[in-house]
C-alpha cells in the first residue's frame, strides 16, 4: 500500500512517502507560522516521488499539533454551551467549575444543568424533562452559539439520555455541531465532560484545518483519501476526525513512537522523542505507547480519555541555555531556531549549539560557537545527561535494562550511553519518525464501561463485541481486528459483581 | 417552628477560617492520611471552593475550646468511590443529614465532627459545617482511613452510632433509629447505600463535646493541612517532600521500590490486593510486599511482617511526594513506603479488637507497635 505521512511539529513538519515498507522519499521543512505553506512545501517534495513506482496513492495520514496549540494558547476557540443531564447529581458542581479563568473566558460558555441521567446498573436517576432541553436548546440558539457538549451522568454505560437530547437540541438547531461525552470520554463526569468541553471549543478548528490541508492535497494534485492521527497511534478519517479534534490532541508523540518501532523492528522499549522545545519519553508495549490510566492535563484542564502515557521533559533542540548560569531551559526558541540559535546567525545560545560546538551533528555555522569554552559544553551536555537519565528512569516499568530509542529532530542531544538502557538506538529517517509512524498507522476502537448484573466472561465479551463495532465504524476492515487491551477492574462496596471493563482492538483500514 | 437563636457553645475568637491555600494543603494532607485508601478528597475540595465563593466560611474549632456538653455530630460520606466521581453529589446531602438529625433529636447541634481524616471524608464534613454555619472540630475517629465506620474511635470506645440519618442527592432520608452493634449499622447502611445508587451521606448520633475531646483523634485538621503544606513548601524550595512528611509525623521512610507485581480482586465488596516491590537506592536487593484491603494493611520486608494495621502505611511517589491511592497502583511505579505510628487510642486491646491485623482477617498476626511520636521525643 502507497501512502504519505505528515507530522505537523511545533518546529518541524516532517512528510514521507512510503510503498509498503520501503521509504520512496522522505523531507523536513520548518513549521512556518501560517503551518500551511510548510505543509505544502512538504508535500510537493514526497509527492513528486509519487508516479515512482507506477501505482497510485492509497492514503495520506497527517499527524498536527493545531488543536492543542490552540487550548495552550487559548486562541482559536469558539463559543460553546454546556448541557449536563444529571440533576439532582453535581447541582453543586456545574460544568467548568474547576477550568482555568483565562481559558473559561475564551470559550465564554453558556451552562445548563438539567434533569436525568443514569446510576450504575443502567436504571434512571430520575427521569429527563425533554422541555428542559428544550429550554436549554432555544437560549443557545438565541446566543448564538452552535457548538454544544452533552454530557450526563454514566453515559459510557447508558447512552440514552445524551443521545436524545442531542436530538431534542437538533430539532431546534438544525446546524449544531454536538459533542457527546459517551462517546470521548470514559468514566468520571468532570474529566469526561471537560473532554467534550474542550472538543465542543475546538469545532470550528477542527473543520477549517481539515480544509485546509484538502486544499493543499488537491494543489499538489492528491486525490486519495486522507486520514488524521489520533492519541493512541491509530487514524481516523479526516471528515470524523474533524469532529473529534480532541483525539488529535498527542498524535504527534504517538506517531514517534510507532514510526521508532517500526524503524527499530522492537516493540518494546523506551522511547524518547525530541522536538524543537521539548521531548516526550514514552513507553512501547506490543508496538503500541502505553496508555495513559489516569488524569492528564491539557492546558490546565483535567482530563481523562486515550491519551499516551508521556512525560515531558523541558529539553529540545531550541532550548535555551542561559551562558551566565548555564542553566537549561524550559524556554526554547521553538520554530525561530533558523533564525534565533547561534549556528544559525541568531543571538541566543541554545543545546542545539553545544551540540554543534561539541562536534555530535553539523549544521549551520560552527565557527559562530568556536568561542565557546570547552569547559562550559561540558557541562551542558552532562546537565541534559542527568536530565535525560532521571525522566527515562521514571517511565521504566521494571529494574532491568530496557532499549531507549531516540527520535526527533533533536534526537543528537541524547547520549550514546544512558544509566539503565541496553542500548541506545539512532535510527536511520529518525528526524522523520513521526511522518513515518503517521504513515502506518491503523485505526482502532476501544470500550471503557461499568457492566453488573453478568458474570465477568461475558462482560469482557460484549465489551470486546462493541470495541470492534466501534473500529468498523472509524473505517478498520473487520477481519483484521485483533484485541490490544483487556483491563477490568471490580468495583468496591456494589454488589452483583460490578466491574470496569476496558477494551481495545486495532485493525488495518479498510480500503474502498 | 419560629427558630430561636443559636445561644454559641464557644467563643468566636477560637475558630480558624480556612482558606483557599488551606484546602489545597488540606487535599494532599488528607491523601497521605488516607493511607491508599478513603476515597479521592479532590471532588469535596471543588464543593468546598463552590461553598467558598458563595460565601460561606470553613471553620475549624479545638475539642477544648467548646463547652463540654455541647452536641457535636459526626458524618461522613459512604459508598463506593468509583460511582461518587460519575455520580456527583448533589452537594446539600450533608446538610440535610444536619436538619434530620436536629428534628429527630429536637435539639440544635453545635459543632460537626470529622469520623475519618484519611480521604475524601475530610472535606465532605467541612461543606456541612459551612452550609450549617457550625465549626468543625479539630479532630477526627479515625486518624487515617477504615473501610468501616464501626472503626472509628468514637465507636470503639463505647458510643452508639445510631440513632443515625443517612441522606441521598434526592432528597431522601433514611433514620436508623436502632442497631444493636456498631457491626450491624455498618451492614444495614452498606445495604441502604446500595439502594440510594451507591452514595449518600450518612450522620451518626450526637456525642457530647467532653466525650469527642476524650475519644477523638486531636488536631486532625491542623495536622493534614501542616502535611500538605509541608509536601507544597518543600516542592517549591526544591527539597526532599518526603522528609518533610515524616519529620512531621514521626514516621520512617522504610522502603524505596518499584512495582513488580500486583494482583487486585474482591473479597466481600472490598477492594483486595497484594503488592510486590523491588527495592532501589538504599534498599536495592531487597523485596516487599504490601497486603491491600482498601488501604495499605500489612508491610512485610523480604517476607517478614514490619508494619501492620492501625499503624500507617503510606505510599508517596518518590518524586513528587504526592500520595498514591490503591486505585492509582500499577506495575513499574515508583514508591516511596512511609510507616507512620497511629495514635496511642487505636493501640488499646479494646481498639485492636476492631482495627487490629485480626480485623482484617490476619490472624496469625500481632500488632507491634512502631516507636510512638512521644516516645521518639523521649
Amino acid at each position: 500500500m502507497k501512502r504519505i505521512g505528515i507530522d505537523v511539529g511545533g518546529t518541524n513538519t516532517d512528510a514521507v512517502l512510503i510503498d509498503g515498507d520501503t521509504i520512496l522519499s522522505s523531507i523536513k521543512v520548518p513549521t512556518t507560522q501560517d503551518v500551511m505553506s510548510g505543509v505544502k512545501a512538504a508535500l510537493a517534495h514526497v509527492s513528486g516521488s509519487i508516479a515512482v513506482s507506477g501505482r497510485p496513492l492509497d492514503a495520506v495520514m497527517i499527524g498536527t499539533t493545531h488543536f492543542t496549540n490552540a487550548v495552550v494558547e487559548r486562541a482559536r476557540l469558539e463559543r460553546v454551551a454546556a448541557i449536563r443531564i444529571a440533576l439532582p447529581s453535581g447541582s453543586s458542581l456545574p460544568p467548568m467549575c474547576d477550568w482555568p479563568e483565562d481559558l473559561r473566558t475564551a470559550v465564554d460558555p453558556l451552562i445548563f444543568m438539567v434533569h436525568g441521567g443514569h446510576e450504575y446498573d443502567g436504571s434512571p436517576i430520575v427521569p429527563m424533562i425533554p422541555d428542559e432541553i428544550r429550554e436549554a436548546a432555544m437560549k443557545i440558539r438565541d446566543a448564538g452559539i452552535t457548538s454544544i457538549a452533552i454530557s450526563a451522568t454514566f453515559s459510557p454505560l447508558t447512552t440514552e439520555c445524551e443521545v436524545t437530547a442531542a436530538e431534542i437540541v437538533r430539532s431546534i438547531i438544525p446546524e449544531a455541531r454536538i459533542t457527546l461525552s459517551h462517546t470521548l470520554g470514559r468514566i468520571g463526569l468532570l474529566e469526561r465532560e471537560n473532554v467534550a468541553l474542550l472538543n465542543a471549543a475546538l469545532q470550528s478548528l477542527g473543520k477549517t484545518t481539515v480544509q485546509a490541508f484538502s486544499d493543499a492535497l488537491r494543489e499538489a494534485s492528491i486525490a486519495a483519501p486522507f486520514f488524521l492521527t489520533q492519541n493512541d497511534g491509530t487514524v481516523a478519517l479526516a471528515d470524523v476526525a474533524a469532529a473529534n479534534p480532541v483525539h488529535s490532541f498527542a498524535s504527534g508523540p504517538t506517531n514517534s513512537m510507532r514510526g521508532a518501532a517500526f524503524l527499530t523492528g522492537l516493540t518494546d522499549a523506551m522511547v524518547v522523542d525530541v522536538g524543537g522545545t521539548t521531548s516526550d519519553i514514552g513507553c512501547l508495549v506490543g508496538g503500541f505507547p502505553r496508555e495513559a490510566n489516569n488524569i492528564v492535563h491539557v492546558g490546565g484542564v483535567r482530563t481523562l480519555f486515550r491519551m499516551p502515557d508521556l512525560l515531558p521533559v523541558a529539553l529540545g533542540g531550541g532550548t535555551i541555555i542561559d551562558p551566565e548560569t548555564g542553566k537549561i531551559g524550559p524556554r526554547s526558541v521553538g520554530y525561530r531556531i533558523l533564525s534565533e540559535a547561534l549556528v544559525f546567525g541568531g543571538n541566543t545560545l541554545t543545546t542545539s549549539d553545544v551540540a554543534v560546538a561539541a562536534g555530535l551533528i553539523e549544521m549551520g555555522d560552527k565557527d559562530r560557537v568556536k568561542g565557546l569554552d570547552p569547559a562550559f559544553v561540558k557541562a551542558s551536555l552532562e546537565r541534559i545527561r542527568d536530565m535525560v537519565t532521571d525522566s527515562f528512569d521514571q517511565m521504566k516499568t521494571s529494574a532491568e535494562d530496557v532499549p531507549l530509542i531516540a527520535v526527533g529532530g533533536g534526537a543528537f542531544l541524547i547520549p550514546e550511553k544512558v544509566l539503565g538502557a541496553s542500548e541506545v538506538l539512532r535510527v536511520e529517517n529518525a528526524g522523520v519518525a513521526n511522518a513515518l509512524g503517521a504513515a502506518m498507522a491503523q485505526v482502532s476502537g476501544e470500550v471503557d464501561q461499568v457492566f453488573s448484573g453478568i458474570s465477568r466472561d461475558e462482560a469482557l465479551a460484549t465489551a470486546e463485541a462493541e470495541a470492534q463495532a466501534a473500529a468498523v465504524a472509524s473505517g478498520a476492515s473487520r477481519e483484521s481486528l485483533k484485541t490490544l487491551e483487556v483491563e477490568d477492574i471490580p468495583i468496591a462496596y456494589l454488589p452483583g459483581g460490578a466491574r470496569r471493563v476496558r477494551v481495545r482492538v486495532i485493525g488495518d483500514i479498510e480500503l474502498s | 417552628m419560629v427558630a430561636e437563636p443559636r445561644k454559641l457553645k464557644y467563643d468566636e475568637a477560637d475558630l480558624r477560617t480556612l482558606t483557599v491555600e488551606d484546602l489545597d494543603a488540606l487535599e494532599i494532607g488528607a491523601g497521605i492520611l488516607g493511607t491508599g485508601g478513603g476515597g479521592n478528597p479532590y471532588q469535596g475540595k471543588l464543593l468546598a471552593l463552590e461553598a467558598m465563593k458563595a460565601g460561606y466560611e470553613l471553620k475549624i474549632l479545638a475539642t477544648d475550646r467548646i463547652e463540654p456538653d455541647a452536641l457535636c455530630m459526626s458524618i461522613g460520606g459512604i459508598g463506593a468511590p468509583v460511582v461518587g466521581t460519575e455520580r456527583l453529589r448533589e452537594g446539600r446531602e450533608g446538610l440535610r443529614c444536619l436538619r434530620a438529625m436536629e428534628d429527630l433529636i429536637r435539639q440544635p447541634i453545635d459543632a460537626i465532627v470529622c469520623e475519618e481524616i484519611g480521604g475524601a471524608n475530610a472535606i465532605n464534613p467541612l461543606v456541612t459545617a459551612a452550609l450549617g454555619g457550625l465549626p468543625i472540630l479539630d479532630c477526627d475517629g479515625m486518624g487515617r482511613a477504615f473501610p468501616e465506620m464501626q472503626m472509628t474511635t468514637f465507636s470503639i470506645y463505647g458510643h452508639s452510632s445510631t440513632p443515625s440519618v443517612m441522606c441521598d442527592l434526592h432528597g431522601n432520608a433514611v433514620i436508623f433509629s436502632h442497631a444493636v452493634s456498631e457491626v450491624w449499622h455498618e451492614r444495614m447502611a452498606r445495604a441502604c447505600v446500595v439502594a440510594q445508587g451507591g452514595g449518600a451521606m450518612l450522620a451518626t448520633a450526637p456525642m457530647q463535646a467532653h466525650f469527642v475531646h476524650r475519644y477523638g483523634i486531636p488536631k486532625s485538621y491542623t495536622k493534614a493541612i501542616a502535611l500538605g503544606q509541608a509536601v507544597i513548601d518543600a516542592r517549591k524550595a526544591q527539597e526532599d517532600p518526603i522528609a518533610a512528611v515524616c519529620n512531621l509525623e514521626g514516621g520512617r521512610r522504610i522502603f524505596n521500590g518499584k512495582i513488580t507485581d500486583l494482583k487486585r480482586h474482591l473479597r466481600g465488596g472490598f477492594a483486595v490486593g497484594e503488592m510486590e516491590l523491588a527495592g532501589f537506592d538504599d534498599c536495592t536487593g531487597q523485596t516487599a510486599g504490601v497486603a491491600i484491603q482498601n488501604e495499605f494493611l500489612i508491610f512485610r520486608r523480604n517476607g517478614k511482617v514490619e508494619v501492620t494495621v492501625p499503624d500507617l502505611i503510606v505510599l508517596l511517589d518518590v518524586d513528587t511526594g504526592y500520595p498514591i491511592t490503591t486505585e492509582m497502583l500499577r506495575y513499574g511505579q515508583r514508591v516511596a513506603v512511609l510507616a507512620i505510628p497511629c495514635h496511642d487510642l487505636l493501640r488499646s486491646a479494646q481498639a485492636l479488637d476492631v482495627v487490629g491485623p485480626k480485623a482484617f482477617g490476619y490472624p496469625e498476626l500481632t500488632f507491634s507497635p512502631l516507636p510512638s511520636i512521644a516516645s521518639q521525643a523521649a
